[in-house]
């Protein structure tokens, strides 16, 4: 479950975003004041502490190994202590898996998982939205349903398919897992946002003389953008981060997805090299932690207005 | 085209005109099919048909024999009844997860709303910081996450075992939280409800301010506690997305499964601490007794299936199909 499904069932259950709750009275006596004071430690303490783990990793990954296994606790890397070894030993290192193959299949698999749940969601929600069939209710029914069937039952039978086709350790076999795990959800909310769009808007725009199509391009389809994009980051996000799937079909070093790679760094029967694992959780985790830092401003509105019904 | 000749109205009928107010849609049940072609073929071929080879698989001796080639043995309702007497086994594991998930849950909700209370109660500033920290915990990867916690619960070199020993004064350098399954599933629901706080604390502080102003200084004129006004205004208006909250994060937290496994993999007794999901993949993947897996899986997806269907109904409701 994604950061992005979860705006999307905020949106689905109708919920706007406010620029902030109304203060309930404006009296500001004495006790409020310390009341303010407490409730701004507390707010501290919550920041502490749902930022810890993150800090830790990043933290640690600078450390070198004597400063990590020292008895006294190194909180930052200063400057006599800062090293970029485990970076560099992580992305180089031939023992295991290597760093760069991993990546670009990471790459390569959530780019095309996006890019394709993408098209395909959109060509679905446009026959579930746009026009009037005999079986629509049912498969938006399916839809709904296939969403909530649980991945952790099928990937022995999955395996099993994918084996006998010959796609085990290829990025296309991966991808169209994926896709079929991330289509359901894109389907369900792209749906949303074109049902969001008027049809009198395009109505309008094919008496001006827009064909049909033509009415669509120029006018829905832009305001679609932000359920496009909303969409996208929930498969990439998705896909970046799989491991049940990728650890099954994606076993061989040279296919392995960035996660995978990471476990690797666990079967070292070695004393666990700290420094190595949170370089390498940094590595696997900062992309989607920046990407997703600065979408999801951007991404609230639009998810919330794919929730307005038409 | 040819389905609109077909079904095209009984000559005897006018003609439509160029401008007909029927919508043009109606004529073309073709198009909308050619748009989900892909979809359909896409969820066929990876959904639709590995659930039935699961259910086949469910009632065939299935073992790594056969994965080289010897035919399946049709078993009937064999491995479903070795699974339903196997109390040390699934019954064990399937109790395991509900604890597991009815913990998960409870905290999360708990803290969830409680978070959003306090982002109610804040400045702008300090909302800010607040929300920063949830989205850190909220973006992180689990796989990431879980390896992270596994180092500050580390036991030679962890955080937590050299803040203990400084404040206590015993030395728990070598303490191994993950051996115990007692400490392994707090430190895995410490894991969860870390990364399952933000949603809740989010959609709860959204749906709040939901809430019009003039209700809640109503019931304050009346002379209503803090604590009334939230159990008798706040709590009813948002009862619809509590409830969703918790069938979803229900099915999520019985879902787990990176966090088990990566934990598992750090140190910890992997017969003590199974999932269902982790199980299903040891006695598939690991074990190679796969029609047993299979039967297995089959029951996860009923009991998933019924936990699902008050919140397939509610939508189904909500959307006006």
């Amino acid at each position: 479950m994604s950061a992005v499904e979860s705006r999307t069932v905020q949106a689905g259950l109708g919920i706007r975003p406010q620029a902030g709750p109304a203060r309930t009275s404006g009296r500001g006596g004495p006790a409020r004041r310390v009341g303010d004071v407490v409730w701004g430690l507390v707010a501290v303490a919550v920041f502490a502490m749902s930022a810890f783990p993150v800090y830790w990793m990043i933290n640690t990954s600078f450390l070198p190994n004597s400063a990590i296994r020292g008895e006294d606790i190194a909180f930052f890397p200063t400057p006599d202590l800062f090293t970029m070894r485990n970076y560099v030993s992580v992305i180089t290192d031939e023992s295991r898996a290597a760093f760069t193959p991993a990546m670009w299949n990471s790459i390569w698999v959530t780019t095309l998982t996006v890019f394709l749940a993408m098209i395909l969601g959109f060509l679905a929600s446009l026959a579930l939205t746009r026009f009037k069939f005999k079986g629509r209710r049912t498969f938006i029914l399916l839809i709904l349903v296939v969403q909530m069937l649980p991945g952790e039952a099928m990937f022995i039978s999955l395996f099993r398919i994918i084996d006998s086709w010959h796609m085990l350790n290829t990025v296309i076999g991966l991808v169209l897992v994926y896709l079929a795990g991330v289509l359901p959800f894109t389907i369900w909310t792209l749906r949303g946002f074109v049902n969001g769009v008027p049809a009198e808007l395009e109505e309008a725009a094919m008496i001006d003389g827009c064909t049909k199509a033509g009415a669509f391009w120029r006018v829905t389809f832009p305001l679609l953008a932000p359920g496009l994009v909303a969409t996208g980051v929930f498969a990439l996000i998705q896909a970046w981060n799989e491991f049940i799937l990728a650890l099954i079909i994606m076993s061989r070093p040279e296919s392995m997805t960035l996660p995978i790679w990471l476990r690797t760094f666990q079967q070292a029967n070695e004393a666990t090299n700290w420094g190595a694992m949170m370089a390498g959780s940094t590595l696997v985790a900062l992309p989607v932690v920046i990407f997703f830092l600065f979408v999801q401003g951007r991404m609230t509105g639009g998810l919330v207005s794919g929730a307005v019904k038409g | 085209m040819t389905t609109s000749f077909l079904d095209a109205p009984a000559p005897a009928s006018p003609p439509p005109t160029r401008r007909s107010s029927r919508p043009p849609r109606r004529r073309k049940p073709v198009l909308p099919w050619l748009l989900l072609s892909a979809t359909l073929v896409v969820l066929g071929v990876f959904t639709g048909y590995p659930i039935v080879r699961l259910v086949v698989m469910s009632f065939q001796e299935y073992e790594r024999a056969q994965l080289m080639g010897t035919p399946a043995e049709w078993v009937g309702f064999d491995n479903y009844v070795s699974i339903l007497t196997d109390l040390d086994g699934f019954w064990t594991v399937l109790l395991r997860s509900f604890v597991v998930m009815v913990i998960c849950v409870v905290l999360t909700m708990v803290i969830g709303t409680l978070l959003a209370l306090l982002m109610m109660r804040l400045g702008k500033g300090l909302r800010v910081l607040v929300s920063v920290g949830l989205l850190l915990a909220w973006a992180m990867p689990p796989l990431s996450a879980t390896i992270v916690w596994g180092w500050i619960f580390d036991t030679e070199y962890g955080i937590v075992n050299n803040l203990l020993t400084r404040i206590t004064g015993d030395r728990w350098f070598g303490h191994s939280w993950l051996l115990d399954p007692l400490t392994f599933f707090m430190i895995l629901v410490i894991i969860v409800v870390w990364g399952a706080v933000p949603f809740v604390a989010f959609t709860m502080y959204a749906g709040l301010t939901q809430i019009p102003g003039e209700v809640i200084e109503a019931a304050q004129l009346d002379g209503a506690s803090a604590l009334q006004r939230f159990r008798l205004v706040q709590i009813p208006y948002v009862s619809g997305i509590i409830t969703v909250l918790i069938v979803l994060s229900m099915i999520w937290d019985l879902r787990l499964f990176t966090q088990v496994f990566a934990l598992q993999t750090i140190g910890g007794d992997r017969e003590a601490t199974n999932t269902i999901g982790v199980y299903i993949f040891q006695t598939g993947m690991a074990q190679g007794h796969y029609g047993v897996a299979g039967a297995i899986g089959v029951i996860f997806v009923f009991i998933m299936m019924g936990l699902s269907s008050y919140y397939v109904r509610r939508t189904v409701q909500e959307e006006e199909l």
